[in-house]
């Protein structure tokens, strides 16, 4: 039972950072742009929130500290995708090179002693039930965030005109501009939005999942938060899905090293890329499935003509 | 009063030349901006950054070096990009042709063999051209982005090199680091002259810049291959398919980045280490783009790239400065250079109002 709850916490834990990373890039591609540099900017937001920590700033500053610095880099690639018609492969790598550099960068006088980690929160009266209270109702705050995000994000794609204009425009942002949408704009705010969301999900990684600074600590979960994005078909249910499933493969994964099973842990480590991978080929291969919620105009440069 | 922006009739030729001259410039000026707030001297750390290097033999011989490998590996990627195929994976490439060829240069009955060379340059090539091959397969097939999938197997061939490194593969006689043993004489590319380690490798990447350039510019295939990129339709409609450019350029793409690796490890490194690459399969895609995809293009990106990685290790040694600089430098010549490919296409007009 014990196991049991170390598994499914673990997971719902490790997931977090991706859900907060692929949701706002679900929103980004939704406006049909695609930031690559999610690895940056979580980097950012990580070095941030780490740096903010130990400046003795309070926990709920160093995350939006986190935030900030994800939406700032962010803004970077914006700047090149939406107003110099960049190619936004191109760009999103820039950014992915650039916020690993600086990350790095300002992480060299962090040291390496761990910091105090984000504290669980243990709801009153919930979290003594049994089974259920260890299960649903232990966790620190951003577990909690990171779910809201998501009904937030669902409410707000399907379920408001806003949100359907921006859909729209990932669909046609001709049409939209022509109905007298501010194309460019809607997507700057998209774009910063999704960049403050890598940098939550950052923030998560050096304040609370592992509490101390590592340099490239994201070890490609920004990568992996865009795989999540195709495989989810760019619905949000399916990304919270998916952030589970590759949390659980990271949690089995370091379970299987602590139970000393008998395989090289760099094979255990290597098992979240090639589960992306496997999955990855299993959702591509239905064209269709792919095609359905697919923003027509993704990564294609969009100006308004005066 | 106020600026607009207008399309040009038609892309300006003088600013294709221009912009990456101007890229590079306000890269410069960022640098000593950002210098000179963390209380150096601008002038004095550009100067150790990209002329002292330059300034002695053993630097020319360093920065010929490491723009061998980022022009090679370059080269290569650029035949897939010009094609939409973004194989953004030529660091596991490049790591698994190191792995390949040491494997043949440690494990090799006759260290002694002639033949030795040779075979590890074709195990360096085949391992980068099948590390390629799996996400071409995917992608030809499956339909799987080849973005993710070149990235994953990145990180699945450095938790192999570090498997290696640390268990079977691992120099008993190592103390304990978790590195090879060196390879035999007839496995290493032998240094022009003792004193500086460049060596006879760069003569591929001389090779592989001439094979590039007659592909792109002289030779059907590479043409077909740029018009499936710039456009897919057209290119169906002439008769070649899509998957064969996917093939095609991922897998020139893998072998570029294998030679490299092996050149790598059996130049300059003669071992396997964690440590093989600084990064080289990665600035190799800017190193693409600052070339604008084209050979000669290349080779003045992949000079200037290695510059930036010699500066970054110049001021790290005298000033004391991160050796991160080296990406965030590389990062701000890439976002000025896409900045300033849009004047290749736009102006900005002073328009009066009419009174």
């Amino acid at each position: 039972m014990d196991l049991f709850i170390a598994i499914f916490t673990g997971t719902i834990i490790a997931a977090t950072p991706l859900i907060f990373a692929a949701l706002g890039e679900l929103v980004v591609e939704k406006s049909g742009v695609l930031n690559l540099g999610i690895e940056g900017m979580m980097l950012m937001g990580a070095a941030l929130a780490f740096w903010a920590v130990t400046a003795g700033f309070s926990m709920p500053v160093a995350i939006l500290a986190g935030a900030l610095a994800g939406a700032a880099a962010s803004l970077l690639f914006g700047v090149l995708a939406l107003t110099f018609l960049t190619n936004q492969y191109a760009a999103g790598l820039a950014l992915a090179i650039f916020g690993s550099g600086v990350s790095a960068f300002l992480g060299r006088g962090f040291g390496s002693d761990p910091i105090e980690a984000l504290h669980r929160v243990n709801i009153p009266y919930l979290s003594d039930l049994p089974v259920i209270g260890p299960l649903l109702f232990r966790f620190d705050p951003m577990v909690y965030l990171a779910l809201l995000m998501f009904g937030a994000i669902s409410w707000f794609l399907y379920r408001t005109k806003a949100g359907l204009v921006l859909r729209t425009i990932g669909e046609s942002p001709q049409t939209s501009h022509a109905i007298g949408y501010p194309v460019i704009r809607i997507r700057y705010m998209a774009v910063l939005f999704g960049g403050a969301m890598a940098g939550l999900a950052g923030a998560y990684l050096s304040v609370a999942y592992t509490p101390l600074w590592v340099e490239n600590m994201t070890a490609g979960k920004g990568w992996i938060a865009l795989a999540l994005v195709v495989f989810a078909t760019w619905r949000p249910l399916r990304i919270l899905l998916g952030a589970w499933l590759f949390g659980g493969m990271t949690i089995l994964q370091l379970q299987g090293q602590a139970l000393g099973l008998n395989v090289p842990s760099e094979l255990l480590s290597a098992l979240p890329y090639l589960a992306t991978i496997v999955v990855l080929v299993l959702i591509s291969r239905n064209r269709q499935m792919l095609a359905l919620h697919f923003p027509a105009s993704l990564a294609k440069p969009f100006r308004p003509a005066n | 009063m106020h600026f607009r922006i207008e399309q040009r009739p038609e892309p300006s030729a003088p600013m294709r030349v221009a912009a990456p001259v101007l890229a590079t410039a306000l890269t410069v000026i960022v640098g000593s901006i950002f210098f000179a707030s963390l209380g150096h001297d601008p002038l004095a750390t550009l100067y150790a950054f990209f002329i002292e290097p330059l300034s002695s033999m053993n630097g020319l011989s360093e920065w010929l070096l490491k723009a061998s490998p980022l022009i090679l590996i370059a080269c290569g990627l650029a035949i897939g990009f010009r094609a939409n195929v973004w194989n953004i994976g030529a660091e596991g490439q490049f790591t698994m042709g190191a792995i390949a060829a040491s494997g043949v240069g440690l494990f090799w009955p006759n260290p002694e063999s002639a033949l030795l060379l040779p075979l590890m340059f074709v195990a360096g090539m085949g391992a980068g051209m099948a590390w390629a091959a799996i996400p071409a397969f995917l992608r030809a097939r499956m339909n799987t982005n080849e973005i993710l999938v070149t990235l994953m197997m990145t990180y699945i061939a450095t938790l192999f090199l570090s498997y290696l490194v640390h268990g079977p593969w691992r120099d008993p006689a190592g103390f304990n680091y978790p590195q090879t043993a060196l390879l035999p004489t007839a496995a290493m590319l032998q240094s022009f002259d003792p004193a500086y380690r460049l060596n006879s490798s760069i003569f591929i990447t001389v090779v592989a810049v001439i094979a590039m350039w007659l592909f792109t510019d002289r030779s059907f295939l590479g043409y077909k291959m740029s018009v499936s990129g710039a456009a897919p339709l057209a290119a169906r409609y002439a008769g070649f398919r899509e998957s064969a450019a996917v093939w095609i350029g991922l897998l020139a793409g893998g072998a570029a980045a294998g030679i490299a690796g092996m050149a790598e490890a059996a130049g300059p490194l003669g071992q396997l280490s964690p440590q093989i690459s600084p990064g080289y399969g990665f600035a190799a895609i800017i190193v693409a783009f600052i070339g604008r995809l084209n050979a000669f293009g290349i080779v003045i990106g992949g000079l200037l790239m290695s510059l930036l990685f010699l500066g970054g290790e110049g001021v790290q040694m005298t000033l004391g400065l991160p050796s991160a600089l080296t990406r965030i430098f590389q990062g701000i010549l890439l976002f000025f250079l896409l900045a300033a490919d849009f004047f290749i296409f736009y102006r900005i007009r002073l328009v009066r109002e009419k009174a």
